[in-house]
């Protein structure tokens, strides 16, 4: 049996019935990042000892009953910005190369409780700023589709690897599209849940209000049993919602028999790849052949979520990223006079471009004189943003786009222009600002074989919505296919 | 003729509240411990950890606000003030500007002119920062987190106040109001009351407020009164050479009763507020707000009135009962036991006080119970024991609240009442002293006293006075 190509909930199904023992599936993941990593460099730390210690102590829960759930046993693969006790976590960021949280981050403990084997942190943009994973401290990871090409990001290694299937799912993060956008890259499902879905207890945080973990699967069935296990309502975490309606998999239903589904025109207009624009309408086609009602729609505004997204992410993050100071953990420089050099000197140093571009930004705009221009006018902006999706919610069950205008760009193409870049997450953005659910399944290649992923957008709260229409989705699409792997990156090398 | 100044004067007070656990994490507020003992992600500044709202900090906050006549902002928020030093883990303070809990409120002080409102401007929550320890002999710094997150409230007050004396009586009743509402101990000296000063001076009559400054570090009542002199003289003195008082943050050193410049107005930080987005906003019911309201105290100036009615204890005495919420406590505690108002309120003013000047101690560390004091004065009462055996056993009371009951049995204190054996004993003394005895037959009164003292130095102190002074009359009448 070929381990590796079953999907998370088909290899729980398999260790329950004792057909595949978790030591056994934690070693053939194990031994396909061993084969892979040095090509791909999906994770900046993998803990093999670790892993195959706690894959015996899940199997002895498993054996003696205590563990029982759809995901016991199986290996997981956690973004370098949850926290995990013991376990470095950099959010591959030079000023935290050596950091080792003293706690486990909540979403992580409710996988844990369920049984799952943490195979290592995976690599992303630093601090989770970026959309190709290159600005990681810790080198690049490559597309497994095309390893001359990014993954996306900022969960660029999460993607990655469950495509390259060096794990069998994977949490990530999502503040403006990370999740979405490398799902959509890397031809993996992933879901952006309801703003206070899942606690952000022990996520690095990077927007605050827009921060938001999810799972990474190579289907919807996976993504909707992950999801159950890491929604909770949490003390800890203030922006928790308690909700009760958190069994997604209940809605693992092949029926869109009368679901209003709208297009929006503004996702489909200028900018738009027209390899991704036909193999997104041809699956808003296939599940109108499945008795869904699609029709198109002007949502409007959408020109507004990239600065309204990079005036509060950035002014958030300037904040949240000022406890690296060299003071407590982290990077602090060889030599110094003083507090202020120290702090000066240790943050030039330990923060890349990127993040260095996004706290000079966000400083700006919080400060005294700019506040109202900048900060409050991009609040306001976000209000609108999220009433004009109230008002299309009336008319739909779903939203339905492309995750992004392109397919993955080649390495090395992306960072020299910033604009550029930011532009590629217009279709990711404005759900982060609404803290609307989101989902990316993958829906075709382009003629360079490169994935292509339909974003599918719910109502708050309405997670249920959107795994019902991409599970019908794929129900027509078919099963999952790993990527033809370069026979290059198969031995290990370029 | 010199130009006449006045003084306008503003206070931002810093108190210390008094919950049991922080105000964003369930950590212990307790005093000491080893550094960094009580101490958990969240106060250390740990990447990932979030801040939850400490919900009795919000009820103090509203008692005091309620007892100071504010407003209640029923949507309040909480915003970051960024800045970089190491006693502050996020490098940003949680605090709160655009939507403080409290605005618009003020209370009544007495004046030698009447009485006056000082007007509260606005009350908001925050979090204290950790401690600094700079190590000379090792040319470090360390930094102790157990304060990070303590829950403090800084009270704002109106530029109303024209001299020390009207800020000394502000503090006291901002004082007396919180402790009586439990909501901090208010000890200036141990810094869970902090007092910053504004201070600008303007000529009599005009209209616009001179340039003020603040000044830091004032940690007595009598250091606040010294750095507005200290203040206001420097600043006459500034403008009467014709220079300019500069808006700057002053540090005040009560050692050298001078203040210096920390820093001015133009190098002040940029603090790039903005709503705390870990935060939710505090919502806060008419409901909330009743029971709160509902469950308040009775306060220092309703206690006044009450004593002077009930117990029929004279202004003075009451006020000096009412005003520390512990003598208060002390008095009705003990009153409730012993039905002696009186008495009770005697040993309060008298020897209670005495003992707490000369042990330099505050009403707030009396560590005796009420149940002791009131055996004590029934002791008294009752002629088991006289008068100064009582206030001995007072002092051994005041130091370890021992029972006086079983203290008198064990020391043999009791007063003798045994007719007999004393008029043996003042025979004795007679026959002892009859210098003393002619002297009491040729008018000298003194000589009694003298005999007196005698007779109880014979006894142990442990006689009647009002015993002694009879039979020893009598005898000596008869002699």
């Amino acid at each position: 049996m070929d381990i590796l190509s079953l999907t998370a909930t088909q290899l729980g199904s398999k260790i329950k019935a004792g057909e595949v023992s978790v030591t056994e599936a934690t070693e053939a993941a194990l031994a396909q990042i061993k084969k892979l990593e040095g090509t791909l460099n999906c994770y900046v730390t993998v803990d093999e000892e670790g892993a195959l210690r706690r894959a015996k102590e899940v199997q002895k829960l498993i054996d003696e009953g205590t563990l029982s759930g759809p995901l016991a046993g199986v290996p997981v693969a956690i973004k370098d910005n949850l926290c995990t006790e013991g376990m470095k976590t950099t959010c591959s960021s030079k000023i935290l190369y050596n950091f080792y949280p003293t706690y486990t981050a909540e979403a992580v403990k409710k996988l844990e409780e369920a049984g799952a084997v943490i195979l290592g942190k995976t690599n992303m943009d630093e601090f989770a700023m970026g959309s190709t994973t290159e600005t990681s401290a810790f080198g690049v990871t490559r597309n497994p589709w095309n390893t001359e090409h990014v993954p996306g990001g900022s969960s660029g290694g999460s993607c990655a690897a469950v495509a390259a299937e060096e794990c069998f799912y994977a949490l990530g993060s999502d503040t403006g599209g990370s999740i979405r956008q490398p799902s959509s890259f890397c031809g993996v499902t992933g879901i952006k849940p309801t703003y206070g879905t899942v606690s952000r207890y022990g996520l690095i945080a990077y927007g605050s209000s827009l921060d938001q973990i999810g799972p990474v699967a190579k289907d919807v069935t996976d993504c909707a049993a992950v999801l159950e296990v890491i929604s909770s309502h949490d003390k800890k975490d203030s922006t928790s919602v308690k909700r009760q309606d958190t069994d997604f998999t209940s809605a693992l239903v092949d029926d869109v028999r009368g679901m209003r589904i709208g297009l929006p025109r503004d996702y489909l207009g200028e900018g738009l790849d027209p390899e991704v624009k036909a193999e997104v309408l041809k699956a808003a086609e296939t599940l109108k052949e499945k008795g869904a009602i699609v029709e198109e729609f002007d949502l409007s505004l959408v020109e507004y979520a990239i600065p309204a997204y990079y005036v509060i992410a950035s002014a958030e993050a300037s904040s949240n990223l000022s406890r690296f100071d060299g003071v407590k953990y982290g990077y602090r420089t060889q030599e110094y006079e003083g507090l202020h050099n120290m702090y000066k000197k240790s943050r030039s140093e330990g923060f890349g471009a990127e993040v260095k571009r996004r706290i000079m930004l966000g400083s700006f705009v919080l400060s005294s004189g700019y506040y109202d221009a900048y900060y409050l006018k991009a609040l306001r902006t976000k209000a609108l943003i999220k009433q004009a999706f109230d008002r299309a919610f009336e008319k739909y069950d779903v939203i339905l786009g492309p995750a992004a205008p392109t397919t993955a760009p080649e390495l090395g193409k992306s960072l020299s222009d910033p604009l550029k870049m930011y532009l590629g997450d217009i279709y990711t953005i404005s759900v982060n600002l609404a803290g609307l659910p989101g989902m990316t399944v993958p829906c075709g290649t382009d003629s360079h074989g490169l994935p292509i992923g339909l974003q599918l957008i719910g109502d708050c709260f309405k997670e249920k919505n959107i795994i019902r229409a991409g599970y019908s989705y794929e129900q027509a699409r078919g099963a999952w296919k790993a990527p033809q792997l370069t026979e290059t990156a198969k031995k290990g090398g370029i | 003729m010199a130009k006449q100044y006045e003084t306008v004067i503003g206070l931002e007070v810093h108190v210390e509240l008094a919950t049991k656990t922080k105000i964003f994490c369930s950590c212990s507020t307790a005093f000491g411990g080893a550094p960094n003992t009580h101490t958990c992600p969240v106060c250390t500044g740990m990447p990932g950890s979030l801040p939850v709202l400490n919900k009795q900090v919000v009820e103090y906050a509203m008692a005091v606000g309620l007892a100071t006549n504010c407003k209640i902002h029923q949507y309040s928020k909480f915003d970051r003030k960024n800045y970089f030093y190491p006693d502050n883990p996020q490098n940003y303070q949680i605090s709160q500007l655009y939507l403080p809990i409290c605005y618009e409120g003020g209370v009544e002080i007495d004046t030698p002119a009447g009485k006056k409102v000082i007007g509260i401007h606005e009350i908001h929550m925050e979090e204290d920062a950790g401690k600094l320890i700079h190590d000379e002999w090792e040319d470090c710094s360390l930094v102790d987190y157990n304060r990070s997150g303590v829950p403090l409230i800084e009270i704002v007050s109106e530029p109303d106040m024209r001299n020390a004396d009207e800020v000394i009586a502000y503090l006291d009743k901002l004082r007396l109001i919180i402790q009586y509402l439990g909501a901090s101990d208010c000890k200036l000296q141990e810094g869970s009351m902090r007092a910053d000063v504004n201070l600008s001076v303007r000529e009599v009559g005009a209209e616009k407020f001179g340039t003020r400054t603040e000044m830091k570090n004032l940690n007595s009542f009598k250091a606040v009164a010294r750095a507005i002199e200290g203040e206001r003289a420097r600043q006459i003195e500034l403008l009467e050479e014709g220079k300019q008082v500069i808006q700057e943050t002053r540090r005040w050193d009560d050692n050298k009763e001078y203040s210096y410049a920390m820093r001015s107005k133009e190098d002040a930080q940029d603090y790039r507020y903005f709503p705390d987005p870990d935060l939710v906003p505090i919502i806060i019911s008419d409901e909330w707000i009743q029971a709160v309201r509902d469950r308040q105290p009775e306060l220092r100036t309703e206690k006044l009135e009450r004593y002077k009615k009930e117990f029929d204890i004279p202004d003075y005495d009451a006020r000096i009962i009412t005003g520390s919420k512990k003598l208060a406590d002390l008095f009705e505690e003990t009153t409730a036991i012993c039905k002696k108002p009186k008495k009770v309120a005697n040993w309060i003013l008298g020897e209670t006080l005495r003992l707490l000047k000369e042990k330099d101690m505050e009403p707030e560390e009396l560590r005796f119970s009420a149940e002791n004091l009131a055996k004590l004065i029934n002791l008294t009462d009752a002629g088991t024991i006289n008068g100064s055996v009582a206030k001995e056993v007072f002092e051994v009371l005041f130091g370890e609240d021992i029972d006086p009951e079983q203290y008198v049995e064990e020391k043999g204190l009791k007063t003798v009442n045994d007719e007999g054996a004393l008029r043996t004993v003042i025979k004795d003394v007679l026959a002892n002293n009859p210098q003393s005895v002619s002297d009491y037959k040729g008018g000298k009164a003194k000589a009694l006293g003298f005999l007196v003292g005698q007779t109880m130095k014979a006894m142990k102190g442990k006689a009647d006075p009002g015993s002694v002074n009879r039979i020893l009359k009598e005898l000596l009448d008869e002699a």
